[in-house]
């Protein structure tokens, strides 16, 4: 059998609190081969901890322990934040949510997307431009020499997304983390952003980790879906098989959502204090 | 019949460009409409043209027969009411649940201050015992269950509501939205709402207005959801985008079996 991609054994998430610590992840496994793997739960739930836990971006004073972090072959607990630097962006890389926030104001596109290659890759000049033009041109964007030489403000929220994801995807990773790419997104915009992400992810053979609130958009996009529910995985589902969920957290989830031709009076609402046994 | 809200050819503008174009549209009283629309449809300035937020509007906005101009006063307070997106904004954070749901009451020189905040409180659904938390110790839900009641202090007709759930989680957006329908349904209130969610229309509303560009580009009953069918081509695609899989299996289903003649 080959070994996974990405091993993750029992990841322990502890915040200390005024009343002694609080363990806000309780031991999540999971293994990631080439596919597309959704973490899909509340607030609170832990899945945006489990995802920075992954690229060891959780500092003083949260507490992360795993029995298991294997990405490759090589083990990244046992690895210096130097050696961390290496991986984080080259071989595993991180979307987040928002554009308007994660980009950097003061400086142009084209120089942030080079950047991010540069830091990774030593190349010519010339080089680095054709490849970051290239890279634009990928993630649809018509007129990729404007473009570059536009500020994050002066664009909008979706094509800031598709730039993201552009400076993300150039130093060509093994491992994309999405961490609620569209929630800052319109709906019609959120579907172009997450088909973009879908294709790169395909025709690169690369790994996904999708991280959203939304249930259906996960299970749209994924191969697989972990559900959540304070700091546990409550239950694994194949994508297409959403409506045979057992767990009844997962069922109030799916339940709670109003559809689009809803009948329904009154929408089931969950018992928040239920402690579901694992 | 006079309509709760009646908006006549409304143009908003925001230092030299029109955000908002040409709209009319009016809400029976005891109707729900929706406006649904993109970030910078324009969606949210209406409404914030009807409350006072925004000054320089024309055309003619009509809340209850009584036309709108110049501030609002205390009986337009009383007849109609904002709710917002966002709870964490919304709220002052150095004011407890009982001096936000105060304010309005004695700002109205309304008596019997304490017994209206407790009643009020049981029936938004909020324990009485966190009368005297401050924002900051409420969870999200709970925050939007004090805006909503703060809305409701002044017992008023009409209430234009935000993106009212878009700060929520699944979970407690449907607790907010079951609480949205039975305080309707009690008080017989008129609701205007702004949303990008068609789905919370579908649960919530009797019709809709879509916007685009600040321009209302089509409405339509409720029933349009259900089925589907929108006649402006920007409709359709706005009703596609939202489809979630579930319903877009189903979508697939009918289409194949109207293909089938049954």
């Amino acid at each position: 059998m080959t070994e996974p991609l990405l091993q993750l054994r029992n990841l322990r998430v502890t915040f200390p609190g005024p009343r002694g610590p609080v363990q806000v992840v309780h031991g999540v496994s999971f293994d990631l081969g080439r596919e597309r793997l959704g973490i899909v739960g509340e607030s609170g739930s832990g899945k945006s901890l489990t995802g920075r836990s992954l690229l060891r971006l959780l500092k003083h004073p949260a507490k992360v322990e795993t029995d298991r972090l294997i990405f490759d072959g090589i083990d990244l607990n046992a690895l210096s934040e130097k050696q961390m630097r290496n991986i984080r962006g080259a071989r595993i890389s991180m979307v987040m949510q928002d554009p308007k926030f994660s980009l950097n104001p003061v400086m142009t596109i084209g120089t942030q997307i080079a950047e991010a290659l540069r830091v990774h890759e030593n190349l010519p000049r010339t080089e680095v431009k054709t490849r970051v033009r290239a890279m634009l041109d990928q993630v649809r964007i018509d007129d990729p020499d404007r473009v570059m030489k536009l500020y994050p403000h002066e664009v909008s929220g979706g094509m800031g997304q598709r730039v993201m994801i552009a400076m993300m995807l150039i130093p060509q990773p093994d491992v994309l983390i999405a961490d609620e790419p569209t929630s800052a997104l319109d709906v019609s915009v959120q579907a172009q952003v997450l088909d973009l992400i879908d294709t790169m992810i395909v025709g690169n053979g690369m790994a996904l980790i999708l991280i959203s609130h939304d249930l259906e958009l996960v299970a749209r996009y994924c191969d697989r879906v972990l559900v959540m529910h304070r700091g546990r995985v409550v239950e694994e589902l194949e994508a297409g098989q959403l409506h045979a969920a057992t767990h009844p957290y997962t069922k109030g989830l799916l339940a709670a959502v109003p559809r689009m031709d809803e009948t329904r009076k009154v929408l089931p609402v969950m018992d928040r204090d239920m402690e579901y046994d694992q | 019949m006079t309509p709760a809200l009646s908006i006549d050819h409304l143009f908003v503008r925001y230092g030299r460009t029109d955000v908002v174009k040409d709209v009319s549209f009016s809400a029976k009283p005891g109707e729900s409409y929706a406006l649904v629309g993109e970030s910078g449809s324009g969606k949210s300035t209406i409404l914030r043209s009807v409350v006072g937020m925004v000054r320089d509007w024309r055309g003619k906005i009509e809340v209850d027969g009584m036309p709108r101009q110049g501030r609002i006063d205390l009986a337009f307070a009383r007849h109609c009411q904002m709710i917002f997106q966002d709870p964490y904004a919304s709220l002052h954070p150095r004011r407890t649940v009982d001096a936000t749901l105060l304010e309005p009451l004695k700002v109205h020189g309304i008596r019997d201050r304490a017994e209206r905040v407790v009643q009020m409180m049981q029936d938004v659904g909020l324990d009485p015992r966190f009368r005297f938390r401050f924002p900051h110790q409420l969870s999200g839900g709970q925050r939007q269950r004090v805006a909503i009641a703060r809305a409701l202090m002044l017992e008023p007709r009409l209430l234009l509501l935000d993106e009212p759930t878009s700060a929520l989680d699944v979970s407690v957006q449907a607790e907010i939205l079951n609480l949205l329908v039975r305080i309707r349904e009690e008080r017989n209130l008129t609701y205007v709402l702004v949303t990008h969610s068609l789905p919370v229309v579908s649960f919530l509303c009797d019709r809709l207005g879509v916007l685009r560009h600040g321009r209302l580009v089509e409405e339509a009953g409720v029933s349009a959801l259900r089925t589907g069918t929108f006649a402006e081509p920007y409709s359709q695609e706005l009703y596609d985008a939202s489809l979630g899989a579930g319903d877009r299996d189903l979508a697939a289903l009918q289409e194949a079996t109207r293909g089938m003649g049954m």
